[in-house]
């Protein structure tokens, strides 16, 4: 484990995951803003940073996975060194640079960081999701609203209402976990999955609000369904969401939409 | 040059080593399950050795070669035949057009490679020929082959060289070893015979793990379980229970990680496992071991021992090198001078 903590208390660990990859261990609270918005401002400098050597960053909740090309980096290494100190190391200061980043009005250091830490002054991106909810495209929300004590059209109002944001990407390519659903909007799972749920497809399953990039069985309360691919392989950019990403509902009805593309 | 589907086999899939990169979009990487078999392969068919080929899963196809073509097969013994003439593996192969290409079940491995020259063209996706079922990308649209399908080969430099004469067949007297460090994994003596080693290097709850349970893990033998597949290879054994049954947040995992669901059997994932899981990782098993695992049937006996993170770099080392000088002499062997049958 390497600890690295500042005067102000920000902290992390670095720890091997197997022999090709690291894994990035955030507090759980961040000083001004929660883990994941840290981990998804991390995955993205480590990103542009544009190391040959690193494969993949994934960010999570309190976590970035790096994995890396353990050939690529021996080439780079002194010998005898393990090749995960040297990953660590590397990624310790670049992490180093998101923290100075966050403190450059303090410091006045802006300059003095590289070129790629401008990814940090990105905005955001905010991304609307068309949806078609109730009917045949979401079978649950008659329940869903019942258990919230709720008309349909309240429930759908405050789904679409809210703000969401990406926390992370995984379980399957382009999923979003989404934090940011109303805790009043909140539904079990269902006591029996479906066998299959169709791509597209908005649900809710505890606290959580998401959509099924692709057609598979879940469990997941639907309430509606959005004609946008969230992975599409032959697109320029296959996946539609990143970590970090603000993401809206936004009501549409079956006429504004291609329908066909859904079967 | 193509080759005909005539029977698919088990589970046969386009595969070449992968599509690194993607894991932020929940893309798992994929490819060959034993990689080592696929570049070989690839090697003796005078292909880039991440070139697309075929993996073969338990029970073989039967294939038809369009043209004449040099081709491999690597991996698990499958009883490859052309025209039911038994053919060997670990060579390269000339073959006339029209033989058919048969296999039959395992004997020993799970999984067996057949690389053509030119190497299968399918389209790639972001990046990879590698199929990936759950995604439906790569390879024949996103599936296993099925009967009929024509897979188009590209140009190699074994494609163009028609094997115009007689016989139908030929292969050079040497053959391609895979490296040694794979060899390691098989043991052969006392009670434990015929029970396949992998090495582990320790996962970050591995100390959550009761005193028992780290025990078991290390010393007792796990049965691979049928419900195992690309994304994971499920095992059958003593339970492993945790002391502390704290819910981990999802986080990134990788092939070769051992997770344990609560209280359950160990699930080594594999090729087309998920970017991110939430369950404790005991150990994973290390990178140059991956071959290794990807060879274990369902049925077969597998225990686990621990290496440290530098034995872990030394072996993979180990085995780059190895690959580098099988390389270089199968470069300089010609494929062109072989002894007949």
């Amino acid at each position: 484990m390497n600890f690295v903590k500042s005067a102000d208390g920000w902290a992390f660990s670095i720890a091997p995951l197997g022999d090709r990859a690291l894994v990035v261990q955030l507090p759980p609270q961040g000083e001004n803003q929660p883990a994941w918005q840290v981990s998804a401002e991390l995955a993205k400098l480590l990103r542009a940073a544009k190391r040959s050597w690193i494969i993949d960053v994934v960010p999570a909740y309190t976590t970035v996975t790096v994995v890396y090309d353990p050939l690529l980096l021996y080439q780079t290494a002194s010998a005898g060194v393990l090749l995960f100190e040297v990953a660590a190391a590397e990624v310790r200061a670049i992490l180093q640079q998101l923290h100075e980043h966050q403190h450059r009005h303090q410091i006045n250091q802006q300059e003095q960081l590289p070129k790629y830490a401008g990814v940090l002054h990105q905005e955001p991106r905010v991304i609307e999701i068309p949806v078609c909810y109730g009917s045949s495209y979401g079978p649950d929300l008659p329940q869903c609203a019942e258990r919230a004590g709720m008309s349909e059209a309240a429930f759908i109002r405050r789904h679409a209402e809210a703000e969401y944001r990406v926390a992370m990407i995984g379980f399957m390519p382009g999923f979003p976990y989404l934090t940011g659903l109303p805790p009043e909007l909140s539904q079990p799972r269902r006591s029996s999955p479906r066998s299959i749920v169709p791509a597209g497809a908005v649900g809710i399953a505890g606290g959580q609000t998401g959509v099924y990039p692709l057609a598979t069985p879940g469990g997941w309360q639907l309430i509606g369904r959005t004609p946008l691919a969230l992975f599409d392989p032959k697109r320029a950019e296959p996946i539609l969401l990143r970590a970090g990403d603000h993401v809206r509902f936004v009501p549409i009805n079956e006429t504004e939409t291609n329908l066909g593309e859904w079967q | 040059m193509s080759l005909t589907v005539i029977k698919p086999g088990f589970h046969t899939t386009v595969q070449d080593l992968g599509r690194p990169g993607w894991r932020h979009g929940g893309i798992p990487e994929g490819g060959a399950m034993d990689s080592i078999a696929l570049r070989i392969a690839n090697l003796l068919a005078r292909n880039a050795q991440g070139a697309a080929a075929l993996e073969l899963t338990l029970t073989g196809p039967q294939l038809r070669l369009e043209q004449d073509t040099l081709l491999a097969v690597t991996g698990a013994e499958m009883a490859p035949t052309l025209d039911d003439e038994p053919i060997p593996q670990w060579r390269p192969i000339w073959a006339a057009a029209g033989a058919v290409l048969a296999f039959g079940q395992a004997a020993s491995g799970c999984r067996a490679y057949v690389a053509v020259a030119g190497g299968i063209d399918a389209a790639p996706a972001l990046g990879s020929r590698s199929t990936d079922t759950r995604a439906g990308i790569g390879g024949i649209a996103g599936r296993p082959l099925r009967r009929g399908d024509a897979l188009p080969c590209g140009s190699g430099a074994g494609a163009a060289k028609a094997w115009g004469s007689r016989p139908k067949w030929a292969a050079p007297a040497w053959f391609a070893a895979p490296p040694r460090t794979l060899l390691a994994s098989r043991s052969s003596s006392g009670s434990t015979a015929g029970t396949t080693v992998l090495r582990v290097v320790p996962g970050a709850e591995y100390g959550q793990f009761r005193e028992a349970a780290r025990t078991a893990f290390m010393r007792e033998r796990y049965r691979v379980a049928p419900a195992s597949d690309r994304m994971g290879v499920r095992l059958d054994g003593p339970p492993l229970e945790t002391s502390d049954s704290a819910e981990l947040l999802s986080h990134g995992v990788i092939a070769g990680t051992i997770q344990v669901p609560h209280g359950g059997t160990p699930i080594i994932l594999a090729a087309d496992c998920q970017t991110t899981g939430g369950y404790p990782k005991i150990a994973h098993v290390i990178s140059a071991d991956l071959p290794v695992l990807a060879q274990c049937s369902p049925g077969d006996w597998l225990t686990f021992t621990e290496v440290t993170s530098g034995e872990a770099q030394r072996i993979l080392l180990d085995q780059e090198r190895e690959m580098r000088v099988l390389a270089a002499a199968i470069r300089l062997s010609s494929p062109f001078s072989m002894n007949l049958r």
